[in-house]
């Protein structure tokens, strides 16, 4: 009798718990260099985890996925700004134009692959962000910032960065969910055979063009959402910061990082990647040659390591195959 | 009991050469239909027309009554036809069950996941490759990857299966238990349409068959009509070989 | 708008064009021949404005001298990345080979950042002037196009008229097949690769002699060079040339027409345009 591998581990509740916890812990202490420390690595593993939809299920290597980023700082910031609109809700709105450009623009260069796909991706990145440079009810060049006053509706500057910290935390949980669930669900076994084999998912009665748009908005609302926080917190923001191409490419380092196609991969990848990175810039020894070392490490895992991380820790403890997917 | 799949007039050509030639025959639900023809005939291009990944420049063809020319193939799939390749393509990186799961989730039944993988590990029983069920697909040697196809094919719960020579490469052993997968297959209701190249099986299990050369149809009939036929004899005199098995009829 | 600036300008967006087109011609060597994009190539860029540095400051040797020395370590360094960061996995799906030649990218900048630090560094080189018309063309300007013609030109004759280029030809095409008719495909792709390299390390260091620049320029030449190879088609050096051609035009008729700023827009918006209308670009990619 042909025994189904179900779900016997609940291993999302477990690392959601583990994330959770971690995240809680400069909330309990009142820590705030700590809390500025976890809210750039929960920003990371939001940005490693949406990304992966599209590039580790799918197989789609996006270049530009930090546009989503500036788009959704963007689109909350200026009705933040420049409407008064409640954090909450302009996070949300936010939303919108990340997923107007990753469904309509989306639709068209998902026709791509390969290469073709990254570069346009690249485009797309680059060309919203010479566009909002000269765009100026953006800010043009400078960008946007915050009056200071604004954030008294939220009771001075320091609740607010709580309320950011809080958000972004809630935001990585739910892009963690999301990646699970995309996983395993119908839509996840449609993403891996597009990856696998297009025309083959197509014969198979999997409608590609359909199924890639709906991945790479997907993949868009988190990032979105994780901008609106990073640039409130900030009080301000322009295009440098928004559209940051090695950010981008820092996500799919992060993602091979930790295990391409998996749902902790991203995760442990990003926190590996921002504790390595934290480790490099306070040795004093090694600052200055922080990239380089990167730079090896990253070839070292790409070269011999390609199942990232998790690949690595499966292999070698057995035991762990089934909490570790 | 009607024709099932119907092609009237279909003709296939890339720029100036005509793969298919004003090809029409009918293939009868709940039957099984043998397409033969020496090499490069055109059969495998009639199976790229009915499914959908080459539009015919002339003709139509029509699944249980409605023209399905010009259709997108995830929809041919999702009406009910399926298809199991020559070249197989397993998809190499999931395992054996997840490659059937994906043919019961998306093919005509459109089943949930968990309902996908409950009829793929009973698709995989039948087929003999339960055993290998969570084995990527890429560690299967060649006669179990073309079972694995025809598993995929089957899972999705088609009204018409499209089997491109399933059979090549197998054993004699083999090629008789398959022979007895495709007769429980068309027992179970589903229409086969099957292209291949071993004569005696051929013409033991189909209720009819179809011949091509050179893309034109030249026989249409019961198997011991079409053996009978001095056409087909003469089209397939270019390899002598295979006109004597067709003219003998081993067991 | 003014008239009178738009006939120099696009003369001189033009003479650059080929030395744009000569960097774009390495980036799309490479991937016609290896299917791997090189994500070091503004890197490689840069080193060759290094070399001429180095050359002409350092040694104090006529800096052209520096363009020839960039063209043979640019060779040599190419081959190297390949056999390390590349080679291993060539056969890999994209993702993989982006991120090695990535992290080559980043070990580079790295290094250099280091031990060059990122002052900006400038080479004197003064070849006169030609005066026709009002129009005044830096000497300089036209020696670049002149090696940069050359050097498209040995590149031809190395792939058209040796059995060593016939051989990358081949693997381009087909590497199975070159592979059975006894070409050794490893050593063809480490030489494209190195070829590809040292186009662009030369074309860096015809830069240097043209330009001010630092250890990190290498940045807007790359991505200057991903639009130039897509409008060209990927992999198809002619393509790349004219491309490059194209573009440098365009940003010398733009720079005139429209605000300075608004010319990245312009160029991205056409990358993406091309990507999407006519992916195989304006003559056609190799593939």
């Amino acid at each position: 009798m042909l025994r189904l591998r179900g779900r016997s581990r609940p291993f999302l509740p477990v690392l959601l718990l583990i994330v959770a916890v971690v995240a809680a812990v400069p909330l309990v202490t009142g820590n705030p260099s700590m809390r500025e420390e976890l809210f750039f690595m929960l920003l990371l593993v939001t940005l490693a985890t949406s990304v992966n939809v599209i590039t580790g299920y799918t197989g789609y290597v996006s270049f530009g996925h930090i546009v989503f980023f500036g788009l959704g700082g963007y689109g909350a910031f200026w009705l933040m700004q420049a409407l008064g609109v409640h954090f909450l809700v302009a996070a949300v709105l936010g939303v919108i134009p990340a997923v107007l450009v990753a469904a309509v623009v989306g639709a068209a260069v998902l026709r791509l692959r390969g290469a073709y796909f990254a570069l346009a991706t690249l485009g797309i990145l680059e060309a919203t962000k010479a566009f909002m440079t000269n765009f100026d009810p953006a800010g043009g060049a400078v960008g946007l910032s915050f009056n200071f006053s604004i954030y008294a509706q939220y009771g001075g500057a320091k609740s607010a960065a709580e309320l950011a910290y809080v958000f972004m935390a809630l935001v990585a949980l739910a892009a963690i969910a999301a990646s699970y669930l995309v996983r395993h669900a119908k839509f996840g076994l449609a993403l891996m055979t597009i990856r696998e084999d297009q025309d083959a998912a197509v014969v198979l009665g999997i409608d590609p063009a359909r199924t890639k748009v709906a991945a790479f908005v997907i993949s868009a609302v988190f990032p979105a959402l994780a901008g609106a926080a990073f640039f409130f917190k900030n009080g301000i923001i322009e295009p440098g910061s928004a559209f940051d191409l090695t950010r981008s490419i820092e996500s799919l380092v992060m993602v091979v990082l930790g295990g391409v196609g998996t749902v902790a991969g991203p995760v442990i990848g990003a926190a590996v990647y921002e504790w390595l990175r934290g480790f490099l810039i306070t040795s004093p020894a090694l600052a200055s040659f922080q990239l380089t070392i990167a730079g090896v490490l990253l070839l070292v895992v790409v070269l011999f390591a390609t199942s990232g991380l998790v690949g690595v820790l499966r292999a070698r403890f057995p035991a762990v195959r089934e909490w570790l997917e | 009991m009607s024709a099932l799949l119907a092609l009237r007039g279909v003709t296939v050509a890339f720029g100036g050469l005509v793969a298919v030639d004003d090809v029409s025959f009918d293939v009868e639900e709940g039957s099984i239909t043998g397409l033969i023809g020496p090499n490069g005939a055109g059969k495998s291009t009639v199976f790229n027309a009915v499914n959908g990944v080459y539009r015919p420049r002339a003709g139509s063809i029509l699944f249980d009554g409605r023209d399905i020319v010009g259709m997108p193939s995830q929809r041919i799939a999702r009406l009910g036809i399926a298809r199991a390749h020559q070249v197989v393509r397993p998809l190499t990186d999931l395992t054996v069950l997840d490659n059937v799961t994906v043919g019961a989730c998306f093919g005509r039944d459109g089943l949930g996941l968990a309902a996908g993988r409950r009829r793929a590990a009973g698709v995989l029983e039948q087929l003999g490759l339960a055993d290998r069920a969570s084995q990527p697909a890429g560690s299967l040697n060649v006669a179990q990857k073309k079972r694995l196809e025809l598993a995929r094919a089957v899972a999705a719960g088609p009204r018409l299966l499209l089997a491109d020579e399933v059979l090549a490469g197998l054993n004699p052993h083999e090629v008789d238990e398959m022979l007895g997968v495709f007769a429980s297959i068309r027992d179970a209701g589903v229409t086969i349409l099957m292209i291949e190249h071993l004569m005696q099986a051929v013409m033991h299990l189909s209720d009819q068959v179809v011949v091509l050369d050179y893309g034109r149809l030249i026989a249409v009939g019961t198997p011991a009509e079409v053996q009978a036929d001095p056409a087909v004899v003469e089209a397939y005199l270019g390899d002598p070989r295979a006109a004597e098995r067709l003219m003998a009829d081993e067991p | 708008m003014n008239l009178g600036a738009l006939l120099p300008s696009a003369i001189d967006g033009l003479l650059l064009g080929f030395v744009y087109g000569l960097a774009a011609m390495g980036l799309t060597l490479i991937f016609g021949v290896t299917r791997v994009v090189n994500l070091a190539h503004g890197q490689m860029i840069a080193m060759g404005m290094f070399v001429v540095l180095a050359v002409a400051s350092g040694a104090g040797l006529n800096p052209y001298v520096g363009v020839l020395l960039a063209a043979v370590v640019g060779l040599a360094a190419g081959v190297v990345i390949y056999v390390v960061a590349v080679d291993r996995v060539i056969n890999a799906p994209e993702l993989t080979t982006l991120l090695a030649t990535f992290a080559v990218n980043l070990i580079i900048i790295g290094t250099a950042t280091t031990l060059l630090t990122t002052s900006p560094r400038a080479v004197d080189v003064d070849m006169g002037a030609l005066r026709s018309g009002g129009v005044t063309v830096l000497g300089t300007h036209l020696v670049a196009v002149v090696i940069a013609v050359a050097a498209a030109g040995a590149l031809y004759a190395f792939l058209f008229r040796t059995r060593l280029g016939k051989s990358i030809r081949a693997v381009a095409a087909d590497r199975a097949a070159a592979e059975l008719m006894g070409i050794n495909s490893r050593r063809m792709l480490a030489l494209a690769f190195g070829l590809g390299t040292a186009l662009a390390m030369t074309a860096g260091a015809l830069l240097a002699t043209l330009f001010s620049f630092n250890v990190l320029s290498g940045g807007t030449y790359e991505t200057k060079s991903f639009v130039i190879v897509v409008l060209g088609g990927l992999g198809n050096p002619t393509g790349a040339l004219i491309g490059g051609l194209i573009i440098g035009l365009l940003e010398g008729v733009t720079a005139v027409v429209i605000p300075v700023s608004w010319v990245p827009v312009i160029e991205y918006a056409v990358f993406v345009l091309i990507l999407l209308v006519r992916p195989r670009g304006l003559l056609g990619s190799r593939q």
